[in-house]
């Protein structure tokens, strides 16, 4: 899932210092999961720019929301049904629903809510990490399922690298070295000699280099 | 006119059972705050960030929560998880450049009313220093806010 986390309040409370009527609204997908921007944080936030907005002398009303999804036109278009009695939209969605209202309601202010962090997973509760970093042209079928973009420092492709002690990486005595993970993985299955393959000089254009990415299926579009 | 804080104190069943059992009028016999509000929850794990919140929209110039010692708890966790979500409002509330200490939370063991009277007039003492709540101050000098959501606290026990 994509992981977020809530911007600091007065940085929020800042871009809404004009806004007289205000449009909170959650998500219900991956913000939701890592308890960002859900029905709960939309119930914390407004409640937040409510007591903002009363310490500063400022009247204001805020209308609460949480759509299904903050990335799709049908659940955007959702949005209609506050029309005119909002002035600004505070989306606490990742950047994902952030650019989707902004692309379909080109006259709404849309502010974010949360800062979009990762690809990644729980892993404990309360915790995140990031697994992925969305690449566009997956090796995990040759590092045993662990991968080196998202999950070494350097994003080497030939690790590791001479930081890496005692399984640790050089950046925190907390954080693995993610080619050491590899290399016992590897072992473990019997794969120990994939190690010595070179990968060749990778091109990143699929990551985003070379501008922004699309996908189409001709099998689903109408 | 002196300044009497509007305190909210939520509190889970099982440490404010005896407290509450004798009633608001035998517990400010005792030396409680009449002017405490006693919510009664079923768990402090019950206690939601957005509770607190309320309460101080609602007009509390404090808010505190009473749970059992956080290895004690009743619920195993409840304690903890209200500790927890008072800390957020802790620090929200600094973040809104208001005084973190009008939000407490008191770990009491069970049947112990007279530090259960105690935690109130300790809370009762440190808002009435701080003075009134910068929500109200500002509130009073402005129109009546609309809010087009209710509330979900509506003060009160619960």
């Amino acid at each position: 899932m994509i992981i977020a986390e809530r911007k600091p309040l007065n940085e929020i409370i800042a871009m809404v210092t004009d806004a007289k009527r205000i449009l909170v609204l959650g998500c219900r997908g991956c913000v939701t999961v890592c308890s960002a921007g859900g029905e709960r944080e939309v119930g914390i936030l407004a409640s937040l720019i409510r007591l903002g907005k009363m310490k500063a002398g400022q009247q204001c009303e805020v209308i609460e929301a949480t759509l299904v999804r903050q990335c799709d036109k049908e659940y955007v278009d959702a949005i209609d049904q506050w029309d005119g009695r909002y002035d600004a939209i505070v989306s606490m969605a990742c950047g994902v629903g952030v650019n989707f209202i902004a692309n379909l309601r080109p006259c709404d202010k849309v502010y974010p809510a949360v800062n979009t962090t990762a690809f990644g997973g729980s892993a404990e509760q309360g915790v995140w990490s990031e697994q992925c970093a969305g690449c566009g042209n997956c090796v995990l079928h040759l590092t045993g399922g662990l991968c080196p973009v998202a999950r070494c420092a350097k994003s080497l492709m030939n690790g590791p690298c001479g930081g890496s002690v005692n399984g640790r990486c050089e950046i925190h005595k907390d954080v693995p070295c993610i080619w050491q993970s590899i290399y016992d993985r590897l072992e473990r299955t019997g794969k120990a000699t994939d190690m010595n393959r070179i990968a060749p000089i990778r091109d990143w254009s699929t990551a985003g280099h070379g501008g922004p990415r699309k996908t189409m299926r001709n099998d689903l579009t109408i | 006119m002196a300044f009497v804080p509007n305190i909210q104190a939520f509190c889970c069943h099982y440490t404010a059972q005896q407290s509450c059992a004798e009633n608001q009028g035998g517990l400010i016999a005792d030396g409680f705050p009449a002017n405490i509000t006693v919510n009664r929850l079923a768990c402090g794990g019950k206690l939601e960030v957005t509770t607190l919140l309320k309460a101080f929209e609602n007009g509390a110039d404090g808010v505190y929560m009473v749970g059992c010692p956080a290895d004690k708890c009743h619920n195993l966790m409840g304690s903890q998880r209200a500790a927890k979500r008072v800390a957020a409002v802790k620090q929200a509330l600094a973040e809104l450049g208001v005084e973190p200490e009008r939000v407490a939370m008191f770990h009491l063991a069970r049947g112990l009313h007279p530090e259960f009277v105690q935690a109130g007039q300790q809370m009762h003492e440190t808002v009435t220093a701080l003075g009134p709540s910068p929500f109200n101050a500002e509130l009073s000098s402005s129109p009546a806010q609309t809010k087009l959501m209710p509330s979900g606290y509506k003060g009160g026990a619960q």
